[in-house]
């Protein structure tokens, strides 16, 4: 896995990628023009500050569709971008940008934002909910997702916090596949709505919400 | 909300606030310690501002001053969505206090002069600098009959957000049934190049809304194509009856005329509500002129543009390529290979803020790195985004940034209504995210 990403995301081969076929061939032709060489090595902050206008300063977002991304787990803000960038999340923009970026600049920016500090997002949530939300919270993801989705350790996403309506297009796109799940946590989640409904999915996002 | 940490603002300037007291020099400083180094920033739109907070967090002990005419900016972006009637002109504003309590000086007036170590305003006041960063937008180059106090009155181009916003807005919410809008895009280059279809496309959006369903929006277009050409096309057909084959047509509410079917328009006779174009005369009852345009006036006051009417500079450091220590970000430089949008602008005063600070504390420079995200909405019911985005590298030789991926919305067999909905959240969570990243609030 991690060497065809290294491949795709070589900087060489993306700008291979927009080429019509003819110019490829003209490519490999010995007297074929050369690609105007790129300036490499922009640091993680560098990388990461063009991230801000849309995840927000910091990585804490302002926006509720949009996810905050700092002080999440390296190793899962790694997992994201390759699956954005391999299509095993399906996405609206991020597997256009994530094309853009080497391994190493991935792993980079996964670092900056993990050191970043988190804000938990100010939402209103409703409080009966929520509570119900805790009890199921405790009955199928607390395992993973330990201290109510709050603790990074077991490299799990950060729920506890999260905008609702970014953890509402997430559990969506698990439950349609548009998005890579492990086994375990399908199981779970299919649990969960077998047992509550998508009732109980909505009570789950609310504790997560109601998280100060 | 002020985001940043303050402590480690502390902690990285630590070194550099030592270095400030030995060197302390007589200028106006209103921070509470020296500055090593002052940068003065002309205008404080979505470059400007952003350079200044970025410049600020990378080195504290720099002093910064943003000058800047107006109390509140009112970002173009989204604009389009008050002047369709779905957001408050004030959805649109952002202050300057947010800027002032990271530790930027806010000085509103309006800059009259550019020397090689300071600016004049025009109330008379002098600011020195040793690096000036000019973000002064467009400025518009008007066809016979129409100009900026027209555009205040009558015919607004609204390419500046505010009361021209306000003003079109009004003219169609007044407008009866059956009534005429004509939007004149420019020619290119331009200042938001999908903004006049999004704009066509939330007029419609509003006129439908709205039951006004009689009405008609003619595009008198000096060119045959545009940004996401397909992708406004498809959701003019999907959401208000446009017929490719025929740009329009008898059921379509809106028609696009095209530069070789004489959408080129020569004059406006305001009293007579009526448009000359290559062809024939328009006539209506809502007209919105967007003219061409060239770099904002201080610009061309102080020599930074070339026959172009915009800013050449180095791409790696957006220093003037005419004048030393003077760099130009955003709509009005040069940015070969970036579009003129609000995110662009941003990007490219991120890259410029680190490359001053390097050269103010005689560091060689890193590798930069832009990005661009820009989002325009077809239709609010049923919601319907769509989006480019890039990012791009410098080249080695610095003739060019260069796109190394991104693209457009997908659309025709890979169309996906949900996707299209939530594009119509994120463009509105990207614009929180990108005013409190630019303005701190």
């Amino acid at each position: 896995m991690r060497y065809k990403l290294l491949a795709i995301s070589t900087l060489a081969s993306v700008l291979v990628v927009g080429c019509s076929s003819e110019e490829v061939v003209k490519k490999d032709a010995p007297a074929a023009k050369a690609k105007p060489a790129l300036m490499m090595g922009a640091s993680a902050s560098m990388l990461s500050e063009t991230c801000e206008g849309c995840h927000g300063t910091s990585g804490n977002s302002s926006g509720p569709a949009i996810p905050s991304i700092a002080g999440m787990s390296e190793d899962y803000l790694v997992e994201a971008m390759e699956d954005y960038l391999s299509g095993d999340t399906q996405s609206t923009i991020m597997g256009r940008i994530i094309k853009g970026y080497t391994q190493d600049e991935i792993e980079s920016m996964a670092k900056y934002y993990s050191s970043q500090t988190y804000i938990p997002a100010k939402q209103a949530t409703n409080a009966t909910m929520a509570k119900k939300g805790k009890q199921l919270h405790n009955t199928y993801c607390e395992k993973c997702h330990s201290d109510g989705g709050i603790n990074i350790e077991d490299d799990s996403g950060l729920l506890a916090g999260q905008w609702m309506p970014y953890l509402q297009y997430s559990l969506e796109d698990y439950t349609n596949s548009d998005r890579t799940i492990s086994k375990k946590m399908k199981k779970k989640l299919d649990a969960l709505i077998a047992k509550e409904g998508h009732a109980g999915v909505k009570s789950v996002i609310q504790y997560y919400g109601s998280y100060k | 909300m002020n985001k940043f940490n303050r402590r480690n603002f502390i902690k990285v300037s630590g070194g550099a606030l030592g270095v400030a007291a030995v060197s302390a020099t007589t200028f106006y400083t209103p921070s509470a310690y020296a500055a090593k180094a002052r940068v003065v920033i002309v205008g404080g739109g979505m470059g400007g501002a952003t350079a200044a907070r970025y410049i600020k967090r990378l080195d504290p002990a720099i002093d910064v001053t943003i000058v800047e005419a107006n109390p509140t900016y009112h970002t173009c972006f989204l604009s389009n969505m008050v002047i369709g009637n779905e957001r408050k002109l004030d959805y649109l504003a952002h202050g300057y206090a947010g800027l002032a309590k990271e530790g930027i000086n806010i000085v509103h007036d309006t800059v009259s002069a550019i020397d090689d170590n300071s600016i004049t305003t025009a109330s008379g006041k002098k600011l020195a600098f040793d690096r000036c960063i000019v973000s002064p937008g467009v400025s518009f180059k008007f066809i016979d009959g129409h100009n900026e106090k027209l555009a205040n009155t009558k015919v607004p181009h609204a390419w500046k957000a505010g009361k021209q916003t306000q003003l079109l807005r009004d003219q169609l919410t007044s407008m009866k049934d059956g009534g005429t809008v004509l939007i004149c895009p420019p020619r290119n280059p331009f200042r938001c190049p999908p903004g006049p279809y999004e704009r066509a496309s939330l007029i419609a959006n509003y006129l439908k809304k709205s039951g006004k369903k009689k009405s008609k929006i003619i595009i008198l277009d000096p060119k045959d194509k545009f940004s996401k050409f397909g992708l406004f096309r498809e959701g003019w057909k999907n959401h208000y009856g446009f017929d490719g084959q025929q740009n329009g047509g008898e059921k379509s509410m809106i028609t696009w005329i095209k530069a070789a079917e004489g959408g080129a328009i020569e004059e406006l006779d305001a009293k007579n509500m009526t448009v000359t174009a290559a062809v024939e005369d328009f006539k209506a009852d809502v007209i919105n002129i967007i003219p061409d345009q060239k770099a904002g006036h201080i610009a061309h006051v102080a020599g930074l543009v070339d026959k172009s009417g915009w800013c050449p500079v180095n791409l790696h450091t957006f220093e003037s390529t005419i004048r030393s220590n003077i760099h130009v970000i955003g709509d009005a430089s040069i940015a070969k290979g970036m579009p003129k949008s609000g995110y662009a602008a941003a990007s490219e005063a991120k890259v410029c803020a680190a490359s001053v600070v390097q050269l103010l504390n005689g560091q060689s420079l890193t590798t930069p790195s832009y990005v661009n995200t820009c989002y325009s909405i077809l239709s609010t019911n049923p919601a319907d985004g769509i989006s480019v985005a890039a990012v791009y590298r410098l080249r080695e030789d610095g003739s060019k940034i260069q796109k190394v991926s991104g693209g457009l919305t997908p659309s025709g067999k890979d169309y996906n209504a949900s996707h299209r909905a939530r594009e119509v959240q994120y463009a509105l969570s990207w614009y929180e995210n990108i005013t409190s990243n630019t303005f701190a609030d």
